[in-house]
């Protein structure tokens, strides 16, 4: 784990949303630590970038049906 | 994917649509007698709203979670196989409308927080070598980079003032919101805003490192740092859902009555339980980070409720921090005279009592500049004589005169008794042989720390005790000034600790409040630790309170609004539980049925919502 990720969602407004984007983010290969901010509509993930990247990430929650506003990558 | 994201950004638009073809159904049917009509529309109308809500229960399934839209997918299509269209029209109607409202009044709860995250800059005007100037991305910049600022513009980065000169309101950081001035080598920080002039300033710290990012971070983390019922309520919710859908199950196969199976499907819905809670927090985190009181998460809102034992530093917590001229008695008709001619001679050393008494001069508008000073002695640890305007002036402590064969006389003697129970330092003044001034030199207690510490005490606080590393005649009297319980004096920063695990040991619930910087071990100990008046790192990072303003109303209002998002909680959650047990008797009973029930689910909610928003604007009209 060598980078972290953080996604800007659209607000979110229900809490089973939460399980749901962390249960998905989390069965990526090479993701760590996973936490989503409800009330911020963050979500912060680790993630190894040999194996994966900001973008795939984005693309689970897109995927989930949430909109990702911004992407920001932070080296660990 | 793509029908997916035009289907969650047009539910609102889909609940609208349903809202008309359920009022056209029912409109046909009583005015029209056509009944047909009815049963198409609503059937439509069924079709339509479960849409949504299935993609989301779908998904959830995917994510092995059983969720709220899985049980009420499942009784609407129930619903409709048994033919009951107004049911399963009515049932889903209200769920997407219910949602639709959470989200207006979620984001008004939510509103506070994101006004601050909003005021984080964006882009910054970065000079280059040759001088000329460049708009940038503000994670762009770089430390060492040189940014220009405006006047109306935010500051981009922390950092020093090279070039330029203004005014900046640091509200965001302090608290406090004046202007401060800014010049050449003075420190600013990101977020801030430049309400006069202009600055050229050399970056120290970017991006997610400047003061304020984690100021906001902070607070981003607290309202999602979930206290212990929350914990509690989500793992409940985690077994309770599809214990839901198995009672439904049970509830078929012995009763054979599937009307009943898919009416206790709706009626399980954990909707208030869930949302109750976190709801209350977010509203007091958010109404804290207004008043600049940051608040780290619902736990630590829980246990500052549950806090008996506050324990305050002296020094920069209770009193000023800085030694000002608390007294002065004069022996003779010119006051002026003894206190410019001991300041001038003050001047000489930079001694913290000098200071005082140079500082005190400057206040009382006494010119002493342009006095002439002749051959000067400082006697260490005693004071200076000089001579000034061509007469002796001796100024020092009562070891000095003595040295210097001057004489109290019994009211002087007394005075200076007086003064030193105060806890003050003593400076005497004595010009030509005669003693003409006494002043007492002291840290001030803050004006308002009395007040607010019977605010504490009648909002529940019972033990007050101060831990100070000072002397123990002024840990006395400021003590004795302020109604505190329990006084220990002359301290070192490891013997706080020992304290604070004391007071545990004994069984209170300890607050710590400091200033944030000599005393983090005392604060990371403690059961909250309170940092009182700086925005720093330190503090931010040790603390589980930050008082980004350094006042005691603050600090009050803390207190209060700790204990009241604690009651909002229980409140809310005591609200989610009648509820629960009203429709379950009103299923017994046999008048709740699918729509009624998820009426009552949905109002549930925005009740919950709403006794949480009274948080918001609590304590608006007593703080100031």
């Amino acid at each position: 784990m060598n980078k972290k990720v953080i996604l800007q969602l659209d607000a979110l407004t229900c809490p089973s949303c939460l399980t749901k984007i962390e249960t998905a983010v989390k069965a990526e290969p090479g993701v760590g630590e996973v936490k989503v901010l409800f009330n911020a509509g963050k979500v912060k993930a680790e993630i190894d970038d040999t194996q994966t990247n900001a973008d795939k990430l984005s693309d689970v929650v897109t995927k989930l049906g949430y909109e990702v506003e911004k992407i920001k990558v932070k080296d660990l | 994917m793509k029908v997916q994201l035009f289907i969650q950004k047009h539910t609102n638009h889909i609940t609208w649509l349903v809202a008309g073809l359920i009022i056209l159904g029912y409109l046909s049917k009583y005015f029209l007698g056509n009944i047909l009509i009815y049963q198409v529309s609503l059937a439509v109308a069924s079709i339509i709203a479960v849409v949504p809500i299935a993609i989301h229960a779908y998904q959830a399934l995917m994510a092995k979670v059983v969720s709220i839209e899985l049980l009420v997918t499942i009784a609407v299509i129930g619903a409709f196989i048994i033919g009951e269209y107004n049911e399963s029209a009515i049932v889903t109607f209200l769920f997407l409308f219910g949602n639709f409202l959470e989200q207006k009044t979620l984001s008004k709860t939510r509103a506070s927080i994101k006004s601050l995250t909003e005021m984080t800059p964006t882009t910054a005007e970065v000079v280059r070598n040759d001088g000329s100037t460049e708009e940038i991305e503000v994670d762009d910049v770089e430390v060492g980079d040189i940014v220009l600022v405006k006047t109306g513009a935010a500051i981009p980065v922390d950092g020093v003032v090279v070039e330029g000169n203004g005014y900046a309101n640091e509200a965001a950081i302090t608290g406090e919101s004046r202007a401060v001035n800014k010049a050449v080598t003075s420190s600013v920080y990101s977020g801030t805003i430049l309400s006069d002039g202009f600055l050229k300033v050399k970056a120290t710290k970017v991006g997610d490192d400047t003061t304020f990012a984690k100021i906001v971070e902070l607070v981003e983390d607290a309202q999602d740092t979930k206290s212990h019922a929350e914990k509690f309520i989500d793992r409940f919710a985690q077994y309770y859902t599809p214990a839901v859908l198995i009672i439904a199950l049970l509830t078929y196969l012995f009763s054979h009555d599937f009307k009943l199976a898919i009416t206790v499907l709706v009626l399980g819905c954990p909707g208030a339980l869930v949302i109750g809670a976190p709801v209350s927090n977010v509203a007091g985190i958010g109404n804290g980070a207004k008043k600049g009181i940051l608040i780290k998460g619902g736990e630590v809102i829980d246990s500052f409720a549950k806090i008996d034992t506050f324990v305050f530093d002296k020094t920069g917590t209770l009193t000023q921090g800085t030694t000002t001229v608390s007294n002065r008695i004069y022996y003779d008709d010119h006051s002026k005279t003894a206190l410019a001619f001991a300041a001038k001679v003050e001047s000489l050393s930079d001694h913290p009592l000098g200071r005082a008494i140079q500082q005190y001069a400057t206040a009382q508008h006494v010119e002493y500049q342009s006095l002439k000073i002749n051959n000067n002695t400082t006697i260490k640890g005693q004071g200076i004589v000089a001579e000034v305007a061509d007469q002796q002036v001796i100024v020092g402590n009562l070891k000095l005169m003595l040295v210097k064969h001057i004489v109290l006389t019994p009211k002087q003697q007394v005075d200076l008794q007086q003064l030193q129970e105060q806890g003050s330092s003593v400076v005497i003044v004595a010009i030509a042989g005669t003693i003409t001034a006494i002043f007492g030199i002291s840290d001030e207690v803050r004006s308002e720390a009395a007040t607010a510490l019977k605010a504490l005490r009648k909002s529940g606080a019972k033990h007050l005790v101060m831990l100070t590393g000072d002397n123990q005649v002024t840990a006395n009297y400021v003590a004795g000034q302020l109604g505190i319980d329990e006084v220990h004096a002359e301290l070192m920063p490891d013997q706080k600790v020992e304290f604070v695990k004391e007071f545990q040991a004994a069984g209170r619930k300890v607050a710590f409040v400091g200033d944030g910087i000599n005393d983090s071990p005392s604060l990371a100990t403690a059961d909250i630790g309170i940092a009182m008046g700086s925005g720093t790192d330190v503090a931010i990072e040790t603390s589980d309170v930050v008082l980004m303003k350094s006042s005691f109303s603050a600090l009050v209002h803390a207190y209060r609004l700790a204990k009241k998002t604690v009651l909002n909680t229980k409140e809310n959650i005591t609200i989610a539980i009648s509820v629960v047990i009203f429709l379950l008797l009103g299923l017994i009973a046999g008048f709740i049925y699918m729509a009624s029930g998820m009426f009552v689910h949905e109002a549930s909610i925005l009740v919950v919502i709403f006794n949480a928003m009274r948080l918001i604007n609590y304590g608006k009209k007593t703080s100031d």
